[in-house]
């Protein structure tokens, strides 16, 4: 199998205006930092940025970029602001965000990686009991009004559960610690967080590795991401982050 | 609202301890954001587990100088250090444990809580946005068997964080069991909320006084121990 690309540039160039790339991370912890700056170089338009638990905070010098060039159209995730409503007031991003020039549409952490999992495992949709009680139940959690779209709930077996459904997104921008020949990727600690299900979901997934290994460098029992679920593969330095909340 | 009174009360490192004193041994505890975290240095030694919903059983210390590793953090984006035992999982994986009813106790902290065991704690509308950081609270809320809040008893302003009815948005209804603040212990149950336990020096009037809804003063009310 060829999933080896020599460069970022390369393996990224396909994606078109109006694409939906998910981007895993905890904040900055397993962000794939270089595949979001050779986006920015590529200056690719109109996006839709599905995260899981503030990627673009932890990678927050990606995210001005993208801001200020105009590329993001929409992003999806439980923790899209910054913690500080003061920091928030000076980013451009939650500016663009106030102004309705980006949509932020926002769902419960779980039900971001139900969504994801779902979506690589061939299930449309799933009812859960998170957010039963609070607006998540009632309706899409937009800052765009119009986007919010009323839910189905249902009752099962006396308790009430919200319909939600699965995510595929056209690509998926992968950071793991090691990746070999054949596609199988391995995370380093809560750096996985959300790499695995993003790389089930997408159509084509794209992951950066810190080392890349033969055939074989990888012990079968040790992989966490099998190489099926993987299209390209590029080595880069092992990115460096601050490690803040804010 | 606002209540006329001001107490003097516990610092958060102290509200923690005391929230680490109702954890029983062999619990699997998720600690939020705020105070909640602190709860972790007092359980330590303990026969408890504690889960970080970006993917990891038995978190350990906080990681200082060269111990900190940027692949590892928990769930309040604080660098850690991995205990004998520790073990990573995937983000699916993480909120399976915690919808599916694996988790015993989560603690959070909050905005407001209401006698029916309601609480907010996900946005401020002062920030006058719609949308706001959810986070994983709301799944914590559907899955932990039991909830715990731990907070400071008023807002910074003074205004009640104990209310009869809440005005920020909620994040589950009827979930909450226990309140830990500065101040007092409360329990909530199907009758109000009981008050369980008092900070040495205040009196239930006191805790009365900074707290919106009538309380049910146990007959066993005594000062807190720490």
């Amino acid at each position: 199998m060829k999933k080896v690309w020599p460069s970022l540039e390369e393996a990224i160039a396909d994606i078109k205006d109006g694409a939906m790339i998910a981007v895993p991370g905890f904040f900055a912890c397993g962000v794939p930092r270089a595949l979001l700056q050779a986006l920015i170089k590529k200056g690719t338009k109109n996006l839709t940025l599905a995260c899981g638990c503030g990627p673009l905070l932890g990678a927050a010098e990606e995210l001005k970029a993208l801001t200020l060039n105009g590329q993001i159209k929409k992003v999806i995730d439980s923790y899209g602001l910054f913690r500080s409503a003061s920091k928030g007031m000076q980013d451009p991003f939650e500016q663009a965000v106030r102004a309705g020039k980006i949509e932020l549409e926002v769902f419960p952490m779980g039900t971001m990686a139900e969504k994801y999992r779902a979506g690589g495992a061939g299930i449309p949709a799933f009812y859960t009991p998170t957010g039963v009680g609070s607006v998540f139940e009632e309706s899409d959690v937009s800052n765009i009004e119009k986007n919010r779209k009323p839910k189905e709930t249902r009752i099962i077996n006396g308790q009430k559960y919200v319909l939600e459904y699965a995510l595929k997104p056209d690509y998926a921008f992968i950071h793991a610690h090691t990746g070999d020949r054949e596609g199988n990727l391995r995370y380093a600690k809560t750096a996985r967080n959300f790499n695995h299900v993003m790389a089930t979901a997408a159509i084509v997934t794209i992951a950066e590795v810190e080392n890349l290994v033969e055939a074989g460098g990888l012990a079968g029992d040790d992989v966490h991401t099998p190489g099926i679920y993987v299209n390209r593969m590029v080595k880069v330095p092992r990115p460096k982050f601050a490690i803040t909340i804010d | 609202m606002f209540p006329k009174v001001k107490f003097e009360g516990l610092p958060r490192e102290m509200i923690a301890l005391r929230v680490s004193r109702e954890i029983k041994e062999g619990s699997y505890v998720n600690l939020g954001i705020g105070i909640p975290t602190l709860v972790s240095n007092w359980t330590e030694g303990m026969d408890v587990v504690c889960q970080a919903e970006i993917g990891m059983l038995k978190t350990g210390a906080l990681a200082e100088g060269d111990n900190v590793d940027q692949d590892l953090i928990n769930a309040s984006c604080q660098a850690i250090t991995e205990l004998p035992g520790s073990v990573y999982f995937d983000i699916a994986e993480s909120f399976a444990m915690i919808r599916g009813g694996h988790i015993d106790v989560a603690v959070m902290g909050a905005y407001q809580v209401n006698t029916r065991g309601d609480y907010a704690g996900w946005s401020n509308p002062a920030r006058g946005l719609f949308v706001g950081d959810v986070g994983g609270s709301m799944d914590l809320c559907a899955g932990a068997k039991k909830l715990f809040i731990a907070m400071e008893h008023i807002t910074k302003g003074g205004e009640y964080k104990i209310v009869n009815e809440l005005s920020y948005p909620a994040t589950a209804m009827g979930k909450v069991s226990m309140i830990f603040t500065d101040l007092a212990v409360i329990e909530i149950t199907p009758e109000g909320m009981v008050l369980k336990e008092v900070v040495a020096g205040l009196t239930p009037q006191d805790v009365q006084s900074v707290t919106e809804p009538k309380l049910i003063i146990a007959p066993n009310c005594k000062e807190m121990e720490l």
